[in-house]
């Protein structure tokens, strides 16, 4: 099974139970919580249920496309089901089962992990799923977003796409998985791969991306306090990116971090806040026509 | 009356974390007592039992009914309720029907000499089978969590979902419902293998019924077949696993179906320290590592307990083997990575680190251990060597933490020190420094066993928490980010364990003075931070020994006393805790509370004048206070702390006779303020060592 089979296999699998086929998001993020189909969707009464690929940007975890294993950037694939439905073990394991993974043939264990995002201000309760060992997928009830009790739960899974890849096709290094035909990952993104690790380790100029977050955040302020809440939102992620590539390139002390991190929870919140006005003032549409 | 019968009670849930299983199943079972006392339900016996998917509790031979209850209600006076003739008034009659009672049953019993009618009602008992559907959901409302989540509504929270419910009196289904789930007589079996609901008839065929179905529902039976198992594959491999407690009861509670599966890796590998692959295999991935069993060196294999049955052996080993595989490659990467420059070299990469908010970086700290350091080996009189290796290896101390291993695996930290230091060609007493100084990281750990280690762990700890202090950040209730409190108990146990006499205070001062010369902001004045921090250790020290099950106002009389020198503080606590009942103590008590009361009356500063004394009671007073006090020196420079006390209850004659004989409190300003001075004199030469004053009589 290719790369891009395994991607239409998911979306297929979950367009079968009523997700909506969200697109990547096209602001850079460092995960698929952020974006917007997730983060802001996840707040409210209205059950949303969505699937996605995300292009997760870690600038810290670059590795000059050297690293089997490692990688600047790398792809989720994200549900977003709200309210949790009671049989979604079920229904996670039953996607695992499209792809190929017969539990009975495997050891799949769901083990404790928490998972918490400062700069979101937002944290979960679950599971990473081992399958033989290797984590796979990250199964998280949330519990908070934008610092906001989630009165309805949702769930989050986020399969990791590299991992289930070269698992399945038994490849030892990332750049040999096979995305289609005999196209590798390391023929799509190599090049980029060295070239952000050299970006983000050696050449960003620390100066432009101070000043830049303080333009971000300026702007995402601006427009929060229009109301102008999905703008706004681009604009924190922007902050978020900026910071993560500041971090990376080791120009940010072990104190300063918290302060970096709280500025971007405060917008986070703001967002949050204001998404939920919204919301609210629009009388929660997708409660009326009880999508789920 | 019905016949007991056995309950069972299934709370079916999606992975409950392993950490919480043990207390959780305690808990169970303790709240499930309080239920049926309170209910008046007896019961034979009762267990609980758990996999991460289900919490079990079998109660045998549960009453099928409550016990009777007999309830005293009081009614009017008695004046009221009957009249001359002893005839039942309306009142009387009134209240009997209101308790359901006969008026021939009402009796009349005495209240403060008042008399009052008082009625007597026998409750029957409810069943149980009855009350059980309103008893459970309540049982599982008391189950709590150190971190619960929602995952339905507001009102219930548990560690994770409840998916299903599954009880029975003997064959009788218990129904009800909580967090949205009606329980039923089924239950389920193992995820994968024979997932179900299978009907469960009675209490009695429950184990029965998950057992056939790939559950084994009792801790201790899966723990015996995982430990049987592992050391039969060790042995296959010709070696022994290595199987930690800890991680033991963990990989106990994240199967339901235990086997055990072998895998291996290459032997390039085992030229990485065995910390670190412990670490990988321990931590990372739950295995259980395999060595020889003559040479303890570590076998390129290891032990991996899955969920399941022999079917999927062949891929559980292949994953396994490959995530290892990349781990350990990931590992040897940055091994070979950080052998590139000396410790040494990467000491000056802590420039760039930051320590604390205006306290400079790590290398600036690492020259402040040092200095530290040096001024505790110089108070405790270390020979030239172990000082030499405590300020070589205090250089060095923080080095491993801007190397790529322990940037990694952040546990290695201190275990990567001394494993470099040596590759480095560091003196092998310089290299256990570096590893020492973190020591105890958690309560139970080691201590240093180098004095140079216990040096220098002492200096570090104390720095953290100066640090910390002299800028107004002390631990708080439930926040406490840099561990000071364990790092304060960490002290307590090297000063305690080590046997190291020292006035904590001065060198607390000089800490502070060490940590000026590197602050760039202003910090809390010198005096306060070093009382606060003083305090915060004494209390820390006074818990440690009320865990030692020292009476309480033994450690208040140690703890309060004038000492500063902890390890003194906890030897005397321990002398003072055994001598505390023996006659001679009462004698000394007596004595000391007459001398203390009087004694706070004291005007400051002056000493008895050994011419104002008059009477020979009081002269004799003096004297043997004068005997005391040098006798009691030479005691307690031989650590004699009994001796001390026993010296102390020789005073009783020559107090009494004081006591007996002397006005204290006389006209005369000159003598009666020699005489108070005395008595002060007499005390002070206690309070230095114990404030026996805390001591309660018995």
């Amino acid at each position: 099974m290719n790369f891009q089979e395994i991607i239409l296999r998911l979306q297929s699998y979950w367009a079968k139970r009523d997700c909506v086929i969200w697109q990547p998001y096209d602001v850079e993020k460092g995960a698929g919580t952020m974006n917007p189909a997730t983060f802001l969707r996840s707040l409210g009464p209205e059950p949303w249920s969505v699937a996605y690929v995300e292009p997760s940007r870690r600038p810290t975890d670059g590795r000059y496309g050297e690293n089997p294993n490692r990688l600047y950037q790398h792809h989720q694939f994200q549900v977003i089901i709200k309210p949790a439905p009671p049989d979604i073990q079920d229904l996670y394991l039953d996607s695992l089962r499209d792809l190929g993974i017969n539990p009975l043939d495997h050891d799949i264990r769901f083990v404790e992990d928490n998972w918490e995002s400062p700069t979101l201000g937002a944290w979960g309760l679950g599971w990473e799923v081992w399958l033989n060992g290797m984590e796979i997928t990250q199964f998280t009830y949330f519990q908070q977003a934008g610092s906001f009790d989630l009165e309805t739960v949702p769930v989050e899974l986020t399969y990791g796409l590299e991992r289930i890849a070269m698992y399945i096709q038994e490849k030892e290094n990332v750049f040999d998985v096979v995305w289609v035909g005999d196209i590798t990952y390391g023929d799509v993104f190599r090049q980029a791969e060295r070239e952000h690790s050299v970006y983000s380790f050696e050449v960003a100029d620390t100066k432009t991306l101070f000043d830049l977050f303080n333009v971000y955040e300026a702007e995402a302020r601006r427009l929060l306090e229009q109301g102008l809440v999905f703008p706004g939102y681009d604009h924190v992620l922007k902050c978020s990116h900026t910071f993560n590539v500041l971090d990376s390139r080791g120009a940010i002390s072990v104190t300063e971090r918290t302060g970096y991190i709280t500025r971007v929870r405060s917008l986070a919140r703001l967002c949050a806040g204001e998404y939920l006005k919204s919301r609210e003032a629009q009388g929660y549409p997708l409660l009326k026509k009880g999508v789920s | 009356m019905a016949k007991k019968k056995d309950l069972l009670l299934e709370i079916g849930c999606e992975e409950i974390p392993s950490r919480f299983m043990t207390a959780t199943l305690e808990m169970l079972k303790e709240e499930a007592c309080k239920l049926w006392s309170a209910s008046r339900l007896t019961y034979d016996g009762m267990v609980t039992l758990g996999t991460p998917r289900r919490l079990i509790l079998m109660v045998s031979g549960l009453a099928a009914q409550q016990q009777q209850q007999e309830e005293k209600k009081k009614g009017p006076a008695a004046a009221a309720a009957f009249d001359e003739g002893g005839n039942p008034t309306r009142a009387a009659r009134g209240f009997a029907r209101s308790q359901g009672v006969a008026v021939e049953d009402l009796k009349i019993e005495d209240i403060d000499r008042n008399k009052y009618v008082f009625a007597y009602k026998r409750m029957e008992g409810r069943e149980a089978r009855e009350l059980l559907p309103e008893l459970l959901p309540a049982l599982i409302q008391r189950i709590t969590f150190p971190k619960p989540m929602f995952w339905e509504s507001r009102e219930t929270r548990f560690a994770r979902p409840i998916r299903w419910l599954c009880s029975l009196y003997g064959e009788e289904p218990v129904l009800f419902s909580h967090a949205g789930v009606e329980s039923a007589p089924e239950t389920y079996g193992h995820r994968f293998l024979s997932p179900g609901p299978h009907a469960c008839p009675a209490a009695g065929d429950f184990l029965k019924i998950l057992k056939d179905n790939y559950v084994l529902a009792d801790p201790g039976e899966r723990r015996e077949k995982i430990l049987a198992e592992a050391v039969r594959a060790a042995e296959s491999l010709g070696g022994e696993a290595l199987m930690e407690e800890e991680l033991l009861t963990e990989v106990n509670y994240l199967v339901e179906y235990p086997l055990a599966v072998t895998g291996s890796y290459s032997r390039e590998y085992l030229r990485l320290p065995r910390e670190v692959l412990i670490t990988t295999m321990q931590s990372h991935q739950r295995y259980f590592p395999v060595q020889d069993g003559g040479t303890k060196e570590l076998l390129p294999y290891f032990i991996t307990i899955a969920n399941g049955v022999e079917r999927f052996t062949d891929n559980v080993r292949k994953g396994n083997e490959r995530v290892l595989r990349a781990r350990l490659a990931d590992a040897d990467f940055f091994y070979r990575e950080d052998l590139k420059a000396s410790l040494e070299n990467k000491v000056d990469d802590l420039k760039n680190i930051v320590f604390q908010e205006d306290l400079g970086t790590l290398w600036q700290k690492t020259h402040r251990i040092r200095d530290i350091s040096q001024i505790l080996c110089r108070s405790l009189g270390l020979p030239r060597e172990e000082e030499e290796a405590a300020l070589r290896g205090a250089f060095l101390s923080k080095g491993d933490l801007v190397t790529s291993m322990v940037y990694e695996f952040s546990e290695l930290q201190g275990i990567m020190g001394k494993e470099y230091a040596l590759k480095a060609g560091e003196r092998p007493e310089v290299a256990e420094v570096i590893y020492e100084h973190y020591l105890p990281r958690f309560a139970g750990d080691e201590i240093p066993r180098s004095p140079a280690g216990a040096v220098v762990a002492l200096a570090d700890k104390l720095d953290n928490i100066l640090a910390s202090f002299s800028r107004g950040k002390e631990p708080t209730g439930s926040q406490d980010p840099y561990a000071l409190r364990r790092q304060a108990l960490g002290v307590i146990a090297i000063l305690v364990e080590r046997q190291l006499s020292l006035d904590l205070k001065s060198l607390l001062n000089q800490v502070y003075e060490r940590l000026r010369q590197d602050a760039s902001g202003a910090l809390r004045d010198r005096e306060e931070t070093v009382e606060r921090v003083f305090d915060f250790i004494r209390q820390r020290q006074k818990y440690v020994l009320l865990e030692e099950k020292i009476r309480y106002d033994v450690v208040d009389a140690l703890v309060n006393s004038r000492s500063r020198d902890l390890y003194l503080i906890s030897q005397r606590a321990r002398g003072l805790a055994e001598a505390v009942e023996t006659e001679a103590l009462q004698e000394l008590l007596k004595a000391y509370t007459r001398v203390a009361n009087l004694a706070a009356k004291a005007p400051p500063g002056a000493a008895p004048k050994e011419e104002l004394l008059l009477e020979e009671e009081e002269k004799e007073l003096y004297r043997a206070c004068r005997r005391l006090r040098e006798k009691g020196e030479r005691l307690l420079a031989r650590g004699d702390f009994t001796g001390f006390l026993e010296e102390g209850a020789a005073l009783r004659p020559a107090v009494d006779d004081f006591f007996d004989k002397i006005m204290v409190m006389v006209e005369e300003e000159d003598l009666r303020q020699n005489r108070l001075a005395l008595l002060r004199e007499i005390r002070d030469v206690f309070l230095d060592v114990v404030d026996l004053g805390k001591i309660v009589a018995s």
